[in-house]
């Protein structure tokens, strides 16, 4: 078993560094056979692992101790538990699709090997970042996977746009870093020792407790609220989709950005413990909840749409944890995971049909030539705006029932605000992609395409657990399949009795079905039935709408506050201070030295008569000072 | 104490030291014979470090002792002998000194046009300095080799350096020559505080002096003088401005060699020296030096994301590394300590990586200037790959030599103060900024310009040149046992010397002068 669970992520690693060493000039545009191959098996082995686990079995070890020094020992160790299997499933599954799907969507691409490379050491990143069994290594990883977004984002690095993006996830990422990485020390510095269950342990029996564990818990939660995108470290995910289209679904939507909520959800011991933690998680989640999706309402690029709407949805799964529905939490992760992985792809058909256009008002039409995207596109997104039946109506209701019994019924509003807002962007891309005349260029209509099968195979694939992923984990509600999968993972966070699903839980569950359908209606009235709607209500809106198309202007506000005076700074202090002012002292006082040195030069010019005379003035002026301090 | 005849049965350290200086007078003999002497060079220095990787072999890890040990009396009338010896750390360090001479041969072979022989014996004098540094054992020897090491330097970077290199020499010349100077005041001073009675024998022997307890006044100025002749090296701010102007000028092969080695011979006497002499001076001195590192660290940061110039950029950034160094050292702890020469280890690899990396760029471009570059990757593939591995490492990233000493130095700070640690956890995010964009301006965002777009990639030399240097990050990343194994037992002994001291100094921001009022 331990050979079994440390292939899944040393296949990827490996394939990685086949393809990276060789694929430019060996294996080309057969690039995509290692990888896929590698990772179709971790894929089979994750399956095996999460059956395994689901017969109750857990699994944890020491591979090897890796950085001793003094009392400081973190080993490179691995935990497989219910909730590393859940997440393994996720991203395995996600993973190999988004890899089938690349073959298509990547061909003929001048990177393709480059691609395959670096999606193989995010696989790699990615599996060890949830079987990690201490937080060192979990910062690690967790940096890893930055790396390969970074990377990823950074794809076609010719264009400017691509190349600020990637730096800019990076950066941003490494602000909410530096707060982990000071609550990783603080957890060492504490308690001695950084893994999950010598720390777990501590915040159970009370050992780290009071003000310092409410430290811990913000300083770690500052890290997830930059890796997950949270407000208002969200900056990065939006310009992240200029990397190609098939890492913005398996990176910056199923896997990668939950690695903050797995975090959170796997240190739930300790942050259970701190109310004050909880609910900066919880508020954040929700304001992130309702403050993405606002922006999701007017955006027209097609992936910039989806991304908010990621931000939006990971503020949920925030939300949920915040308010102690820890399983809601995850199970809206899995859900999610499938649905906008889902999303992305198909997204991708259709950029990659209309050769590269992203801009939704110069689509449309698109159904009768997309069959297979279109009704993929329409699972999804039902899926996502909580449509009776499918994954995301399970979810969300496990997610705002959590919050409205838990007695937020202001976080439980604003969820039922956001996800009034979820089906109306989500309807409104479909209908303007999809239905009512084409708006673009009439020679990239003719050329568009149904995409090829490597394409539309993994998209069916897709569909079908977002379609049911709800109702196989989720039913019955509160008592689910993931409930009890889950409830040892949560055993010490979720003290108390269960709760019992009743007619208050009924109710909210057909409010919020409600909700959604309403929003799917308010955008068929405004995009097919009322085409002149919208912009009616742009000019009657006022400032609204500017400040949500332009998005708070919180990228102008980073500018204006952060990185114009820190290049201000940095320039004054190199000119201003190193040159002019340390190195200007250091040359003056050679100029100082030197000045005196010409000075004197007249004095010594060979002339004994002019020695003779210092020499006696200088005994005259030595006498009179002994004189003077003689007496 | 284990001596040479019981650990490897010849004089191992004298050779290691002179053989470099041997290999450099016989390439005299090969005027005119470039490939001859070149070759020598690069023999001489494989062999080098070759019989380093033979102490490794032989060399305990288990102790704190001194091994290897020569003693032979020199000048015995004044307590001067000849007295060589290693622990973990000077292993570390010289074979840390041994790779990056090696590699820089081959790394300079179609440089420089002229003086080429002298070119490369220069750098074989200049090993021989530095390995007598991280040998000695005797004070008035260490200054030797010190001065030895400082010579060399001045001629690469004033013959072979660029159209700035003799403002540049002299100022690395004045501002190490000052700190030397101070060095050898504190020498005579402890020497001669430490010998019985009035007309006794001068101790310049550290194995005696390390037990020696020196009065309070003594220790401060002596630490005083020892510690700026340090600081000058490591550089610390304000002290640092030489360094940019030295890297610029120097060609290629002499910037890794400074960034790589003559900055760590900084770090490394206050850990030899400084600290276990002086251990109420370094007590009572380490809140401010710790302030001092802090703003090394974030203002090197802040300036090297200023620069025009990508060497200077690499040299700025040295800076800010450094601090980590001085940082960690002065926490006191194994872990600061073990953090500090771990920074030291993995910036002389990725930083003379770094070095190289500009001059194989250079020697192509003709500039080095960063707004002319962009779009660098569509030529350069291989380049792009290698700068972009360096540059992670340097940044910090998880996985690679930079993360190791970086968090163990943070976490050594951190466990002092933690407000400190979280300033200087500052810096390493700056890294991050000003490095990726660097990277970003030279590798991405293209077409590169026309004259670069048919030039060849890196050659194999070159790519060589890098390898060995990635692999060992790679390796102090993963497995980082392998060197903290080295350097355990003795930053564990110093940190064990130094901890009652700290319990009795206590407190933060500890006024200097009410300790001095007492004497």
């Amino acid at each position: 078993m331990k050979v079994l669970v440390l292939l899944i992520p040393l296949l990827p690693l490996a394939t990685f560094a086949l393809t990276g060493l060789l694929g430019r000039r060996w294996l080309r545009e057969r690039s995509h056979l290692p990888s896929v191959a590698s990772v179709a098996v971790s894929w089979l082995l994750s399956m095996y692992v999460f059956y395994r686990i689901e017969t109750g079995e857990t699994f944890s070890w020491q591979v090897y101790s890796w950085i001793v020094s003094g009392r400081f020992h973190v080993d490179i160790g691995i935990l497989v538990d219910e909730l590393t299997a859940v997440m393994l499933m996720v991203v395995s599954t996600i993973g190999l699709m988004v890899h089938v799907y690349s073959i298509g969507y990547m061909k003929g691409d001048g990177g393709y090997y480059r691609f395959f490379a670096y999606l193989n050491l995010f696989m790699f990143s990615m599996f060890m970042l949830v079987l990690a069994d201490n937080y060192l290594m979990l910062y690690v990883f967790w940096e890893a996977v930055g790396l390969c977004s970074y990377l990823l984002i950074s794809f076609w690095y010719h264009r400017k746009s691509a190349a600020d993006a990637g730096m800019k996830a990076f950066l941003v990422n490494r602000v909410g870093d530096f707060g982990f990485g000071l609550g990783v020390m603080l957890i060492f510095v504490t308690l001695g020792t950084l893994s999950f269950t010598g720390v777990f342990g501590a915040a159970e029996s009370g050992a780290l407790g009071g003000g310092v564990l409410s430290a811990v818990c913000l300083l770690l939660f500052t890290g997830a609220v930059g890796k997950s995108a949270q407000f208002p470290l969200h900056v990065w995910l939006p310009d992240a989709m200029e990397g190609p289209t098939p890492v913005s679904s398996l990176i910056h939507a199923a896997t990668m950005v939950n690695a903050g909520v797995y975090m959170v959800a796997r240190s739930s011991p300790v942050f259970s413990q701190s109310e004050t933690a909880m609910i900066v998680v919880a508020v954040i989640g929700g304001f992130t909840a309702i403050f993405a999706a606002s922006i999701a309402l007017v955006q027209n690029d097609i992936k910039k749409v989806l991304a908010y709407s990621t931000v939006s949805q990971l503020g949920y799964m925030f939300m949920a944890l915040g308010v102690g529905a820890w399983t809601a939490g995850i199970f809206h992760l899995v859900a999610h995971g499938f649905f906008k992985g889902l999303l992305f792809l198909c997204s991708g058909a259709v950029i990659h049909a209309l050769a590269d256009e992203q801009d939704m008002r110069r689509m449309g039409g698109l159904k009768n030539k997309m069959k297979i995207t279109y009704w993929t596109f329409v699972v999804g997104a039902l899926a996502i705006s909580g449509f009776p039946g499918l994954a995301g109506f399970f979810s969300k209701d496990a997610v705002l029932g959590g919050a409205f019994r838990g007695g937020y019924w202001y976080l439980w509003l604003v969820g039922i605000v956001a996800a009034f807002m979820t089906a109306f962007y989500m309807f409104r891309l479909i209908f303007m992609t999809f239905h009512g005349e084409y708006r673009g260029d009439p020679e990239v209509y003719g050329h568009a395409h149904e995409a090829p099968p490597s394409m539309t195979v993994p998209l069916v694939i897709l569909a079908v657990p977002s379609a049911i992923i709800g109702a196989l984990l989720g039913l019955p509600p509160e008592n689910g399949h993931i409930d009890r999968l889950l409830e040892p993972v949560f055993e010490f966070a979720v003290a108390g009795e269960h709760h019992v699903f009743g007619g208050l839980d009924a109710g909210l569950m057909a409010l919020s079905a409600l909700v959604g359908i309403g929003g799917i209606l308010l955008a068929w009235l405004f995009y097919v039935r009322r085409p002149g709607l919208p912009r009616l209500a742009g000019e009657r809106s006022g400032f609204l709408y500017p400040l949500l198309l332009n998005k708070y202007w919180m990228d102008e506000i980073y500018f204006a506050l952060i990185v114009n005076p820190l290049r201000r700074l940095s320039d004054w202090l190199w000119r201003g201070f190193d040159v002019a002012g340390i190195d200007g002292v250091v040359n003056g006082t050679a100029r100082l030295f030197r000045g005196i040195g010409a000075g004197l030069r007249p004095i010594q010019k060979g002339e004994v008569h002019a020695y003779l005379l210092n020499m006696t003035l200088g005994l005259g002026l030595l006498a009179l000072v002994l004189i003077l301090l003689w007496t | 104490m284990y001596s040479f005849q019981e650990q490897i049965g010849f004089p191992l350290l004298t050779v290691l030291i002179f053989l470099p200086s041997l290999g450099g007078l016989a390439m005299l003999l090969m005027r005119g014979r470039p490939r001859w002497y070149k070759t020598t060079a690069t023999v001489t220095a494989a062999a080098a470090f070759a019989l380093s990787l033979l102490m490794v072999v032989r060399f305990d890890r288990y102790t704190a002792e001194m091994q290897f040990v020569e003693k032979v009396p020199w000048i015995e009338r004044l307590g001067i002998y000849y007295h060589l010896g290693v622990d973990g750390i000077s292993v570390l360090l010289i074979l840390l000194t041994t790779l990056l001479t090696l590699i820089v041969m081959p790394a300079s072979w179609n440089y420089v046009k002229e003086r080429e022989l002298q070119f490369f014996t220069m750098f074989l004098f200049l090993e021989t300095g530095i390995l007598g540094v991280f040998c000695a054992r005797d004070l008035l020897l260490f200054y030797i080799f010190w001065e030895v090491m400082l010579i060399p330097m001045y001629f690469i970077i004033g013959i072979w350096g660029g159209p700035r290199r003799v403002y540049a020499a002299v100022k690395f010349f004045l501002f190490t020559l000052a700190g030397s100077l101070l060095m050898l005041v504190g020498i005579v001073t402890v020497a001669y505080a430490a010998r019985v009675g009035v007309f006794g024998t001068p101790v310049f022997d550290m194995d005696v002096l390390e037990h020696t307890v020196f009065s309070l006044d003594v220790q401060f100025w002596a630490f005083l003088a020892f510690f700026i002749a340090f600081a000058v090296k490591v550089p610390m701010w304000p002290v640092h401005t030489w360094l940019p102007d030295a890297h610029v000028e120097a060609p290629t092969a002499g910037s890794v060699i400074l960034a790589g080695l003559l900055l760590k011979v900084g770090g490394y006497g206050i850990i030899r020296l400084c600290l276990p002499l002086f251990p109420d001076a370094a007590v009572t001195f380490a809140p401010y030096i710790i302030v001092l590192s802090l703003v090394a660290i974030l203002y090197g940061a802040l300036v090297s994301l200023a620069q025009k110039d990508l060497k200077k950029l690499v040299a700025y950034s040295s800076v800010s590394h450094m601090g980590f160094v001085t940082a960690g050292i002065f926490a006191f702890t194994i872990i600061g300590i073990e953090g500090a020469i771990m920074v030291m280890f993995s910036h002389g690899l990725l930083t003379g990586a770094l070095f190289l990396l500009v001059g194989f760029l250079y020697q192509r471009l003709h500039t080095r200037e960063i707004a002319a570059m962009g779009g660098l990757a569509s030529p350069f593939p291989v380049a792009a790959a290698l700068l972009l591995f360096f540059t992670l490492g340097s940044l910090g990233l998880p996985g690679l030599s930079g993360f190791v000493g970086e968090f163990l130095s943070l976490l050594g700070v951190f466990s002092y103060n933690k407000a400190m640690g979280a300033v200087a956890a500052v810096g390493s995010m700056l890294a991050a900024v000003y490095l990726l964009w660097m990277y970003r301006r030279v590798m991405f965002v293209g077409p590169a310009d026309e004259r670069w777009r048919r030039l060849p990639d890196f050659s194999l030399r070159e790519v060589g040149c890098l390898a060995p240097l990635a692999l060992l990050a790679v390796w102090a990343g993963v497995y980082p046992n392998t060197f903290l194994n080295l350097i355990g037992p003795p930053s564990a002994r110093l940190a064990d010397k130094l901890a009652p001291y700290v319990a009795e100094h206590g407190g933060l921001l500890h006024d200097v002068f009410a300790s001095l009022g007492g004497m």
